[in-house]
């Protein structure tokens, strides 16, 4: 398929510990094109490893071996940091979970979208302030020129995930990775940041990999979904038949998801099989 | 919105931070007198005796005690040597027989050039070895710089002052030897400041400047050795901590190479810690540094305090302690102002 963005085989990422190896992601094999993929699992089942592993952030100590780590034909797991520099940014981006941590306490918004023009597009300072203005503008930022020149403290938490979103789109990636881009947002604003990133994915016609606890967002946002348990990839299935998954793993988050039509006095717990580890 | 609900002009509000300040200031000023002048009178040191010696005649001793206001109640004497203190007044020293202001001006600016270079040398060095030993943590370039910074702060600085004496000074001869100057430049140029490097260069007579460079060099270098020890570990504390957050990893995936993330967004983020630790480093060596000015004879403050206590000259004592306290009081102010400066967070409000 020519339109393969990621190609990833047997991919592998431990650390080493006092005790031995942690392995955080085992053999996680999936093909990515111009799709919403949507990445769910438990807190510590590899979710955010594997896409930091594909972005090449993990740390100096993480061994990452695969088959295939290839974006659009370009070997990832060999890449030296200069080609990263290209790759980062340019070509595939990531934007975080939470913008209080995730955006430089001490710049500016404006210095923070421009300076991914300046890198990236090798944009001079009027250009590269003209685009991040128009990028602002894209992620219904009510007044540019003003959030422009705002601190990340005087923006609130739906407004700095969107200065996030701009930052990392505005270099025109073709693959968004989002991790958790919500669960540090408040409800009422989530919605609201998920549209805008849903719009500016579909009319750029990008891949997302969308990594989330939420399983009903994730149904309804994405094409396909990856079920990840203890590190490996436990299910694979089309967004809408989630409900309708096979793996026992799966089933039981469904189970668990807490609902409003269903009055129940207790939510369901994830009982574990030692069988799924195998 | 930040701000924008404030009311009052800016320069209203401007105004109105400086007479807090100044009132801060003089509420820290009245304070550290205070505290100075009754601990020095609480002490069982009889300034009488410091100033007639302990062979005078009763006749003799009495008048020394009224001439000195001890006849007055103890919160009398204080108000009065406040009063005498902002006219500029310090009294004078029994040891030096001059004004202590005249001594104080005299003994500061020899503190004050060597602490100011063993500072800077400090900051120069320090900083960036701080910034390299935490970007590259755990490898080579980390180890070397900490081996180098925990001997820093390990060896007496009187062995060391020592050991350098001997080396650069009596077996190489790159340095010059203890003092200021050599005693044949002494009293050629005019005192303006006090601090020889810049007199000299006033003048524009560089033969004094290059000769109190080579007296300079050593004890500062020294000195300096100490301040980059500490500013070094402080900073690769601080860096670590900043490396290690998610703005990091976010100025990564923009595609920002490694140096440009430390020195670019991990840098800024660590200069209010910073200048909290060189600000404290800079005034504690302003306080004056004892044994280094003993080893070097540097005719600085510290050794002035010392020789005064010994001597139980409670003006002298006194005078010092004051500049010492207005010194930390200045640095403070710099570093409060610098910190608005680096922090966009602080400047609200």
């Amino acid at each position: 398929m020519s339109d393969t963005l990621l190609k990833v085989d047997d991919l592998n990422v431990t650390y080493p510990t006092r005790t031995g190896f942690t392995h955080a992601v085992r053999n996680a094999s999936f093909t990515l094109g111009r799709e919403r993929l949507g990445v769910v699992g438990e807190s510590g089942s590899g979710k955010s490893t594997m896409g930091r592993a594909l972005l090449g952030l993990l740390p100096r100590s993480a061994r990452v071996t695969a088959k295939t780590l290839a974006y659009e034909g370009t070997d990832l797991l060999n890449l030296g940091e200069r080609d990263w520099q290209h790759m980062r940014g340019r070509r595939m981006s990531m934007v975080m979970q939470d913008p209080k941590y995730s955006l430089n306490p001490v710049k500016t918004v404006g210095q923070q979208v421009s300076e991914t023009c300046r890198l990236q597009l090798k944009s001079d300072g009027k250009d590269a302030k003209r685009r991040a203005l128009a990028m602002l503008e894209a992620v219904q930022i009510r007044d540019p020129d003003l959030v422009y020149g705002f601190y990340p403290h005087q923006l609130s938490g739906g407004m700095g995930q969107r200065v996030m979103i701009a930052m990392m789109l505005v270099a025109e990636p073709d693959l968004l990775i989002a991790d958790e881009p919500t669960s540090a947002l408040d409800v009422t604003v989530q919605n609201e940041v998920l549209r805008i990133l849903d719009d500016l994915v579909r009319e750029r016609g990008m891949g997302l990999i969308m990594i989330s606890h939420n399983l009903t967002m994730v149904s309804s946002f994405c094409d396909r979904v990856l079920i990840m348990y203890a590190g490996r990839i436990v299910e694979e299935c089309r967004a809408a038949d989630l409900h309708n998954a096979r793996h026992p793993y799966t089933r039981a988050l469904v189970a668990a998801t807490p609902s409003l039509d269903a009055r129940r006095e207790e939510l369901a717990t994830v009982v574990r099989d030692p069988e799924w580890l195998k | 919105m930040p701000n924008s609900t404030r009311s009052g002009s800016p320069l209203l509000r401007f105004a109105g931070r400086v007479v807090s300040f100044l009132l801060t200031l003089a509420i820290t000023f009245v304070g550290l007198t205070a505290v100075t002048f009754f601990i020095s009178r609480l002490t069982k040191i009889d300034p009488v005796l410091a100033v007639v010696g302990d062979k005078a005649t009763q006749a003799a001793y009495d008048a020394a005690y009224l001439a000195l206001g001890l006849d007055q109640p103890l919160p009398m004497q204080y108000l009065i040597y406040l009063r005498r203190l902002l006219s500029g007044d310090f009294g004078v020293s029994v040891l030096t027989a001059r004004p202590v202001l005249t001594d104080l001006l005299r003994v500061f600016p020899a503190t004050f050039e060597l602490a100011t270079i063993a500072t800077l040398l400090g900051v120069a060095i320090g900083v960036p070895a701080g910034v390299l030993a935490a970007a590259r943590k755990g490898r080579l370039a980390d180890h070397v710089i900490r081996v180098i910074g925990l001997f820093g702060y390990s060896v007496p600085v009187f062995w060391l002052g020592l050991v350098g004496l001997f080396v650069f000074y009596g077996k190489l001869g790159w340095v010059s030897g203890p003092g200021r100057l050599d005693i044949f430049y002494q009293d050629i140029v005019t005192r303006r400041t006090g601090v020889i490097l810049t007199d000299s260069a006033i003048e524009g007579n560089w033969e004094i400047f290059a000769n109190a460079f080579s007296h300079l060099i050593l004890p500062a270098s020294i000195l300096g050795y100490f301040s980059l020890a500490y500013i070094a570990r402080m900073t690769r504390s601080f860096m670590i901590d900043q490396l290690s957050q998610e703005y990091i990893t976010a100025a990564r995936i923009k595609g920002n190479s490694y140096w440009r993330t430390v020195w670019f967004h991990a840098f800024p983020n660590i200069m209010v810690p910073l200048v909290t630790v060189i600000g404290l480093s800079y005034a504690t060596l302003l306080e004056g540094a004892v044994l280094t000015e003993t080893v070097f004879a540097w005719p600085g403050l510290g050794l002035y305090i010392t020789r005064a206590l010994f001597n139980s000259d409670m003006n002298a004592v006194l005078g010092g302690t004051i500049l010492v306290g207005a010194v930390f009081i200045t640095i403070n102010l710099v570093s409060d102002l610098l910190y608005r400066l680096f922090d966009p967070r602080l400047r609200t409000s």
